[in-house]
């Protein structure tokens, strides 16, 4: 992926063209980079999670609408019109994919990883979420249930994970350090 | 569009490749498409997340499968862009010379020759997502939850998020969402026909039938034309 393949010539003769015609502006790639490095990212997904485990009442209104709930923290970062949280619980087990194409909800977790968007997790994680997730290293129980959320719409989800069980006494701070954006996205426990 | 895009249950990709401490972006030029993207989106070529997604669909399917996620963008991009008359292939094809590039190295993008189904307006407030549309749609949702529906079993050649794994099968209503710009004609600049949304849940028997894994099932966020009633 370095810049001398054909793609990466090509999107800066794009660029190019588009500065030349006054339609972008030449700061503008570095302020993607600042952006979806620095303040759009899964570490904003990990204050919600945090937020939810040692607040009974916020958890109940980010389950019941998570595009209000997250309101209050301000996040930017698009692709989040409609936020839906979906719990994991000791009888469920939730997981997120975009089959069609690779929705995400960028406000809380910021851009997707590569993994994400390529055809294998694509086309697999909805036929045998079961292997898929064993292939993650997580491996339920047969009463677990699976439910697969393909983000088919502008509705995003995003996976509120069980809180990990060596976690008592932790403040919210310490929490959300150990949220991941795997266990937020479904691929992982915590 | 029964294109290479729609994944859901094909087989042959094998495992899952992850990196470890994957960068955000993997090199600059991928940086680039994004704010390509985001300048044609200011300009108005890329006038809603429905026309930029049936573009991707539309470009090579060798290269949506072999340039990766800024690769798809670009090829996206490059197709509105050219098919806005905002960049001319031969001005693209000596910039990238100028750069020392082969100006044929073969490219995803793929512009019609007359986009006549695609109307380019300049964006204007309203016709984008932005908002629910709701507040513009009185009647009430057809489905409520708990509702066993089946889906369209034919596809089309436009846009449409009914993916093939899903269509003419049996599902029960779990959520519904209010009304939504409805995407099938709203990629292709012939309205936003708004329409309930619902969340559909399915179960792994229903899709995959005795292959199923056990205790599985696969929810979709599928609209009010996707949809008809199952009689019991």
């Amino acid at each position: 992926m370095s810049d001398d393949q054909p793609q990466a010539l090509r999107a800066e003769a794009l660029e190019a063209l588009l500065i030349e015609q006054g339609l972008l502006s030449a700061e503008a790639v570095d302020e993607v980079i600042a952006t979806y490095n620095e303040r759009v990212g899964p570490m904003n997904g990990a204050r919600v999670v945090a937020r939810a485990w040692v607040d009974p009442a916020f958890k109940a209104r980010l389950l019941a609408d998570g595009t209000a709930a997250i309101a209050e923290f301000a996040f930017e970062g698009g692709q989040t019109e409609k936020l839906v949280v979906v719990e994991n619980t000791d009888t469920l087990h939730n997981v997120v994919v975009c089959t069609l194409c690779s929705c995400y909800p960028w406000a809380v977790l910021g851009l997707p990883p590569k993994w994400y968007k390529d055809p294998a997790y694509r086309s697999r994680v909805v036929r045998e979420p079961r292997r898929v997730l064993a292939e993650f290293g997580v491996h339920l129980a047969e009463q677990t249930r699976v439910r697969v959320w393909d983000s088919s719409a502008e509705v995003r989800y995003m996976v509120l994970p069980q809180r990990p069980a060596d976690s008592e006494g932790l403040d919210e701070a310490a929490l959300a350090a150990r949220v991941s954006r795997d266990a937020m996205i479904g691929v992982a426990v915590l | 569009m029964d294109g290479i895009h729609d994944l859901g249950g094909k087989h042959g990709f094998g495992a899952v490749i992850r990196e470890t401490d994957e960068p955000v972006f993997h090199a600059r030029w991928e940086a680039r498409v994004f704010a390509v993207m985001r300048a044609a989106s200011a300009a108005g070529v890329i006038r809603n997340a429905d026309q930029f997604r049936h573009a991707i669909e539309r470009i090579d399917p060798l290269a949506y499968l072999g340039h990766g996620y800024y690769g798809r963008w670009l090829g996206g991009i490059e197709t509105l862009l050219r098919e806005a008359g905002v960049v001319d292939v031969a001005d693209l094809e000596a910039a990238i010379a100028a750069r020392g590039g082969d100006p044929r190295a073969p490219a995803a993008a793929r512009p019609d020759r007359q986009p006549a189904h695609i109307d380019y307006q300049p964006a204007a407030p309203g016709s984008r997502r932005e908002g629910q549309a709701s507040a513009r749609f009185a009647p009430g949702a057809r489905f409520a939850p708990g509702a066993r529906v089946r889906t369209r079993a034919t596809g089309t050649a436009g846009h449409t998020r009914l993916p093939a794994y899903a269509r003419a099968r049996c599902g029960t209503v779990i959520a519904v969402h209010g009304a939504w710009v409805f995407p099938d004609s709203n990629a292709h600049g012939a309205g936003e026909n708004p329409q309930h949304l619902y969340t559909v849940e399915f179960s792994g028997r229903e899709l995959w039938g005795d292959e199923a894994e056990p205790g599985t099932c696969v929810t979709l966020d599928l609209f009010e034309q996707y949809l008809q009633e199952v009689t019991p």
